[in-house]
């Protein structure tokens, strides 16, 4: 799934005729759109998984599938570009499958305009992802638009791995007494995208998080048995937990303060009233781990450079598919799913 | 954070709980002012740690809630006008008009950004200087300052094409007004930190002496919160009736004299409706000369019809602290944030969305 | 209303004509209008509400009022929170 912070708000009108920026967000809407006018339509029992990544099997091998769209505006912004995003975006779909990623594809609809010198930036960024993340694009196409029909461009990525044998992971398949991790500080794209749009500039810390995660999910995986995994991405943590409380049908409880945020983020968010928790990440993902073996992944994870700040936040429990969050006074409150993206408020 | 980090300290948050719990003798009815106070609480689930004695009621201390719905209406008029620019905080986006929102209207075309603080849309006049643009001025006496300097700052540097739409409202004319209303229950209040910390505390005095109701400046942090509501309760066990200060690092008496002394010089006090209440005298504010030249009222003279709110909407009453978002008949069916039917259901500090937003089923009905 | 946020004065300047600083909020910074804390100096903390500081943290005050809250968490006979669904302890495994 992709993932870019947009300021907008989506939600206002009851579902009316027409698609909503809203139904882009990764929450409520978004759901809504796959569950009634997707997966009816083109339903088979993988599509209706919903999982990152397809799992299909061809031959007798395990392949992972997954296409994922990325038309974040800037198309640069503190720490990366569209160009990396969106190979670190395939290749960490796949991961969360459990699967190794090995080649990607990317469409590129460019908008009459855009200076090539861009464009240029763009590709050389996601050849140097691809070689970080052991990947090869190997197909491509690339269209133009019109002035005016792209906002500079959209890239289109798809990729295929390979699942191990004896690798299970996927969003079903959480149960009551597992642990809940999260692989890294929170909130950290969404904001240093949002820092670079007119109005709310920062001065310099805050960078996007954007990397593949491959070898830290090969690393956790070793570690014990990790059920399931994805990536934090829009929506943010939060929208990522209801969506697994949902598919395995268990309650989450995640601890607050055990929840990690980089300082300069925090501050962001505190400046801006935004919920850490529900700010889009791309290099961090959520995983749902036996109760057993938890510390030892936990372990695992921080001894990966892109895992150094993990921390284990909440457990699954029977019950109602409904996240729960412990607050930092000891009260208990449900975690819900937004209707839309939060915006900044002064109030 | 410092000054913030602190004021979150849950052991320090369960001392005042059981403080409080230990003072308090019989129930009292105690509103807080502030929409981000009500955010607090609501988030923290503090209303739910507190002694069952105390009730706490959300008070019209959101200025997204109770901008009137003809300047919503207005809002969106000049933001579909191909000429114009309209820039607004983030809260208003959201808040339903009679037709459409802003958000509705940016997505139609219009021309709508968002904006963190007012200067940045003083930038957008000064980069933009063949469109009009407008900055929708919502907010309390807090805003105001920032408000009044954008305007000035465009004034004084020859920025012609920038202009405010204004839909400040005054907090205590909307607590007489509270106080008065016949079936008022509230008998001790929160007032706002911020709001205080620009016009300091002088003009609660009187409220709290002719209505006999104890007042504490409080701030926005959980602890800051629970030390509020242990001095008001503290005040009502006791009997008295007066101003007291819990906001200490922020807030004087006097308040802050500067940003005053900008806002007197660039807003006059007028009538204000109310969204959901209706107009209350002497409780908004208005620009006065030389600065009318940039009120967008005068530069686009409304042209929209008149303006109709939803019939199930009781955003005044629950604005007004008489009812609660979940007796309401549409809170969580009908009106939820997806679709709110009222302004308190939208901004993330109105009554109705921190009760939907923290999971509150509808009186009675489970959910 | 009135999202306000404290944070500390790092640098202080003149932009179209308004007094403006640098201000930090525990490691992130932004611009913000000083015109209404004339008073403030390096290093100290401002409540900045939509890029505006609307007052001056006083320290001193803040300092006596907290040693007074922390009281509040030391009184005996206050039980550390309990914790009824054993989620901490679990997540501390």
């Amino acid at each position: 799934m992709s993932a870019e912070f947009r300021m907008e708000c989506p939600v206002p009108l009851p579902p009316g005729a027409n698609v909503l920026l809203g139904h882009g967000s990764g929450g409520k809407l978004t759901a809504q759109l796959i569950r009634e006018l997707f997966v009816p339509v083109l339903g088979n029992g993988e599509l209706a998984r919903l999982g990152d990544a397809a799992v299909v099997d061809v031959g007798g091998v395990r392949i992972a599938f997954t296409t994922d769209a990325f038309v974040v505006t800037p198309k640069f912004f503190p720490g990366s570009d569209i160009g990396a995003l969106s190979v670190n975006g395939t290749v960490n779909d796949l991961a969360m499958m459990g699967a190794k990623p090995l080649f990607v594809s990317a469409a590129l609809i460019l908008e009459e305009g855009l200076p090539l010198e861009d464009l240029g930036s763009i590709v050389a960024s996601m050849a140097d992802a691809c070689r970080r993340a052991s990947v090869k694009l190997v197909t491509g196409d690339t269209k133009v638009v019109e002035r005016g029909s792209a906002d500079g461009l959209f890239v289109i990525t798809s990729g295929i791995g390979v699942v191990p044998d004896g690798v299970d992971v996927g969003p079903e398949l959480a149960r009551p007494g597992d642990a809940v991790l999260v692989s890294g500080p929170v909130g950290s794209h969404g904001v240093a995208v949002m820092s670079r749009r007119a109005g709310i500039e920062f001065e310099a810390e805050l960078v996007s998080d954007t990397a593949p995660l491959t070898g830290l999910v090969e690393a956790m995986i070793a570690a014990g048995d990790v059920r399931v995994l994805r990536d934090a991405t829009r929506g943010g943590m939060a929208s990522v937990l209801n969506e697994l409380a949902e598919a395995s049908g268990v309650s989450i409880t995640v601890v607050e303060a055990d929840v990690p945020v980089l300082p300069p983020v925090r501050g962001a968010c505190e400046m801006l009233g935004l919920d850490p928790l529900y700010v889009a990440n791309e290099g961090v993902c959520v995983a749902i781990v036996s109760g057993d073996d938890a510390a030892a992944v936990l372990a695992a994870a921080r001894a990966h450079p892109l895992g150094s700040r993990a921390a284990i936040v909440g457990t699954v429990e029977e019950g109602a598919p409904v996240v729960r969050l412990r607050t930092s006074l000891g009260a208990t409150r449900p975690l819900l799913l937004l209707a839309g993206d939060q915006l900044p408020r002064i109030c | 954070m410092r000054f913030v980090d602190e004021y979150r300290d849950e052991r320090i948050a369960r001392g005042l709980l059981d403080e409080i719990a230990r003072t308090v003798t019989r129930p009292w009815t105690i509103m807080e002012v502030c929409g981000g106070q009500t955010h607090t609480l609501i988030r923290q689930g503090i209303d739910q740690l507190l002694p069952p004695e105390i009730e706490l009621v959300h008070g019209p201390g959101c200025p997204v809630c109770v901008t009137p719905l003809a300047l919503i209406d207005e809002a969106i008029e000049i933001a579909r006008r191909p000429g114009s620019i309209l820039c607004s905080f983030g809260d208003m986006l959201r808040v339903p008009g009679s037709e459409e929102d802003l958000f509705i209207s940016r997505a139609a075309g219009a021309d709508v950004r968002v904006v963190y603080s007012p200067l940045d849309a003083v930038e957008v006049a000064r980069r933009n200087p063949d469109r009009t643009v407008v900055f929708f001025a919502v907010g309390f006496e807090t805003t105001a300052p920032a408000n009044a300097t954008a305007v000035k700052q465009a004034h004084d540097l020859g920025i012609e094409n920038f202009a405010l739409l204004v839909a400040h409202v005054l907090v205590p004319p909307a607590m007489t007004a509270i106080l008065v209303s016949p079936g008022n229950r509230v008998q001790g209040f929160l007032a706002p930190g911020h709001v205080c910390t620009v016009m300091g505390w002088t003009e609660y005095e009187p409220i709290a002496r002719d209505f006999r109701v104890p007042i504490v400046v409080t701030g926005f942090e959980p602890l800051d919160l629970l030390e509020g509501i242990r001095m008001v309760v503290g005040q009502l066990e006791e009997g008295r009736a007066e101003v007291e200060n819990q906001y200490v690092r922020s807030v004087r008496r006097e308040g802050n004299l500067e940003a005053q002394a900008v806002v007197a010089e660039v807003f006059e006090v007028c009538d204000r409706a109310w969204r959901g209440i209706g107009v209350i005298p002497n409780s908004g504010l208005r620009l006065r000369e030389p600065y009318r030249e940039h009120d967008a009222e005068l530069i686009f003279p409304h042209e929209g019809g008149l303006a109709s709110e939803s019939e199930e909407c009781i955003a005044g009453m629950v604005l007004r602290g008489r009812a609660k978002p979940d007796q309401c008949v549409a809170y969580g069916e009908l009106c939820t944030p997806e679709h709110p039917l009222g302004a308190p259901m939208v901004s993330s500090e109105g009554a109705c969305a921190a009760y939907f937003l923290a999971g509150r089923a509808r009186a009675g009905v489970p959910r | 209303m009135c999202l306000g946020v404290p944070g500390k004065v790092i640098e202080v300047f003149e932009e179209h004509g308004l007094r403006m600083g640098t201000v930090d909020f525990g490691g992130i910074r932004r611009k913000a209008c000083l015109e209404y804390a004339p008073e403030v100096g390096l290093d100290s903390y401002v409540v900045i509400h939509v890029g505006f500081a609307i007052s001056v943290v006083d320290e001193e005050e803040a300092a006596r009022q907290y040693a007074l809250l922390a009281e509040m968490g030391n009184l005996e006979g206050i039980d550390l929170p309990q914790d009824p669904e054993g989620v901490r302890d679990e997540v501390r495994r």
